[in-house]
């Protein structure tokens, strides 16, 4: 099993929840947070002063899957989100040791 | 035979008309004078009260989120504090039994024994003036937001409502010795300058918020809600159609009648004038609109009306409410510039716009002259600021008037009141 994580441009979010979607994938989780990376933040004007947004609204996705569909849920979600501008964001895969189902019981990857 | 009908229809109405056009208008009996006069007070009053909660909503919008609270705390108090203030001293220091430079030290009685000489129910006078002293104190809160403590503040809005603006308005309102020489209609120098000096002491004595200047930068603490900021702006432009237009003190007569609605017109005019000057001129220096310099741009030009709003044309309106959207779009980083933390651009607005406002009367009005007005605005300046200064200057060495660096950080809403504003959300 594998766990997905991508921090994406919140205004991709309905678009990679499509593409994900279409590839059967049932579950991810999904929050509002800040960070920066190459794009650094921004500046931005506020009662004739410039400040520096030094953290900018992302969204963060996480899923579980089988370890062999990980790879074209990476592609899916790389093409969906993908603006060409700075600030697209990053994926990150991670190996996953272990998933249970809260209300069954389930473990392993019929958990997912 | 049709048209022949209309003809005649038309002549007895033309007729009619000018019959009516040349008698003159029977004058209202006394009764209804003092009734209708009475009604404008307690209607424009009741608008002119609602500015507390315009003042509240763009000072609430244009604090961090964790001081939100506190400021509507304030701004609810401040009000109360002013209307026991105004009635155990204030009213009568203003207008009863003046002696040039002071009235009495009593508290307010109502008096409807002679109500025809007064012309107007004796409550109702006493409670359109005491909404007036309550905008003045509400100017000095949102300066001073998000780093004063509580008590301190409110210590000061008992002296300032109970004895320095009093005082200084009694001096052109209560027949002082000021009246001859100078004019302010709704009180452009008498209420907002006066508020705006109080709140610039202030601002000197405490210092700007932790952070604002760190290092030697402009830091902008941006506000929490902008919509919030915009509703109290347009409340504040609806109250001030009760503050300039109750201003005429009478409405018994034509004349009156026509006055008040001129000054309506006026008004509103001139906060038109200065939002379109503040969105101009921030988009040239910008090039992107501010939006809290334009909601201080029609609060300038409404202050910048105040002084004469009942002799200026309408386009003379709009020029006078636009000169106070350019001075506010150029004060507000100037202070900024000067390391006066002043959160909502209430010094700009009230102070600033309420000196160029005074000083502009005698463009639209030939009985009053610049020098008058002059004196009037220096004179009072320098009491209101001075007087202020020193009650300042009292309560930092003996309460403390500053909330620590880590209340500031933690935000006075949880070290002051010990709650949140929004304790629904996470805060970051």
């Amino acid at each position: 099993m594998k766990y997905v994580m991508a921090v994406i441009k919140p205004q991709k979010l309905d678009d990679v929840r499509d593409a994900l979607t279409k590839l059967g994938v049932e579950g991810m989780t999904v929050s509002e947070v800040k960070g920066f990376g190459r794009q650094k933040g921004h500046s931005e004007v506020y009662r004739g002063a410039e400040y520096q947004v030094d953290f900018l609204p992302k969204i963060k996705i996480e899923i579980a899957v089988d370890a062999q569909r990980a790879t074209h849920v990476v592609e899916a979600i790389r093409d969906a989100a993908k603006t060409d501008r700075i600030g697209d964001g990053k994926i990150f895969v991670l190996d996953l040791e272990q998933a249970v189902r809260v209300r069954t019981g389930e473990v392993g990857a019929a958990a997912l | 035979m049709i048209f022949r009908a209309c003809v005649a229809v038309i002549a007895v109405v033309i007729a009619l008309a000018g019959q009516a056009a040349a008698q003159a208008p029977t004058a209202a009996s006394d009764t209804s004078a003092f009734v209708f006069n009475t009604m404008l007070f307690l209607i424009a009053g009741m608008v002119v009260m609602f500015m507390a909660a315009g003042f509240c909503m763009l000072e609430v919008g244009l604090v961090r989120s964790k001081n939100a609270a506190t400021i509507c705390l304030k701004n609810i108090a401040l009000y109360s504090v002013a209307g026991v203030m105004f009635y155990l001293v204030g009213y009568d220091l203003l207008y009863t039994d003046h002696n040039g430079f002071i009235g009495s030290f009593s508290i307010w009685n109502a008096d409807d024994t002679n109500p025809i000489e007064k012309g107007h129910a004796s409550h109702s006078g006493w409670y359109f003036q005491m909404v007036f002293v309550a905008t003045a104190a509400s100017i000095v809160s949102g300066t001073l937001a998000e780093r004063i403590k509580l008590f301190p503040f409110l210590i000061f809005v008992v002296a300032l409502t109970g004895f320095i603006y009093p005082i200084q308005a009694g001096w052109v309102w209560g027949e002082g010795w000021l009246d001859a020489r100078f004019d302010d209609f709704a009180g452009s120098t008498l209420v907002h300058a006066a508020g705006g000096w109080a709140a610039l002491a202030g601002a000197l004595v405490l210092g700007p918020r932790d952070g604002k200047f760190a290092g030697g930068a402009v830091h902008p603490l941006p506000g929490s809600s902008l919509p919030l900021a915009t509703l109290g702006t347009f409340i504040l432009w609806l109250g001030w159609f009760g503050f300039n237009g109750g201003s005429q003190l009478a409405l018994g007569t034509i004349d009156d009648a026509a006055s008040v609605a001129a000054v309506f017109v006026n008004t509103n005019m001139a906060a038109c004038g200065g939002v379109l000057a503040a969105i101009i001129l921030t988009q040239l220096l910008y090039k992107k609109v501010d939006l809290t310099i334009v909601l201080n741009g029609a609060i300038g030009g409404l202050v910048s009306i105040t002084a004469e709003p009942l002799q200026p044309a309408v386009w003379q309106a709009i020029l006078i409410g636009a000169a106070g959207g350019v001075i506010v779009t150029l004060a507000v980083p100037l202070l900024d510039r000067l390391k006066i933390d002043d959160v909502v651009g209430a010094i700009p607005a009230h102070l600033f716009c309420g000196i160029w406002g005074t000083l502009i009367v005698p463009l639209t009005n030939n009985a009053v002259t610049f020098w008058g007005q002059l004196t009037g605005v220096v004179v009072i300046g320098v009491f209101v600021f001075v007087v202020s200064l020193a009650v300042w200057i009292a309560l930092k060495y003996s309460l403390g008037v500053r909330a620590s660096a880590e209340h500031q950080r933690v935000g006075l809403d949880k070290t002051e009141l010990g709650l949140e504003a929004y304790p629904e959300f996470a805060s970051a």
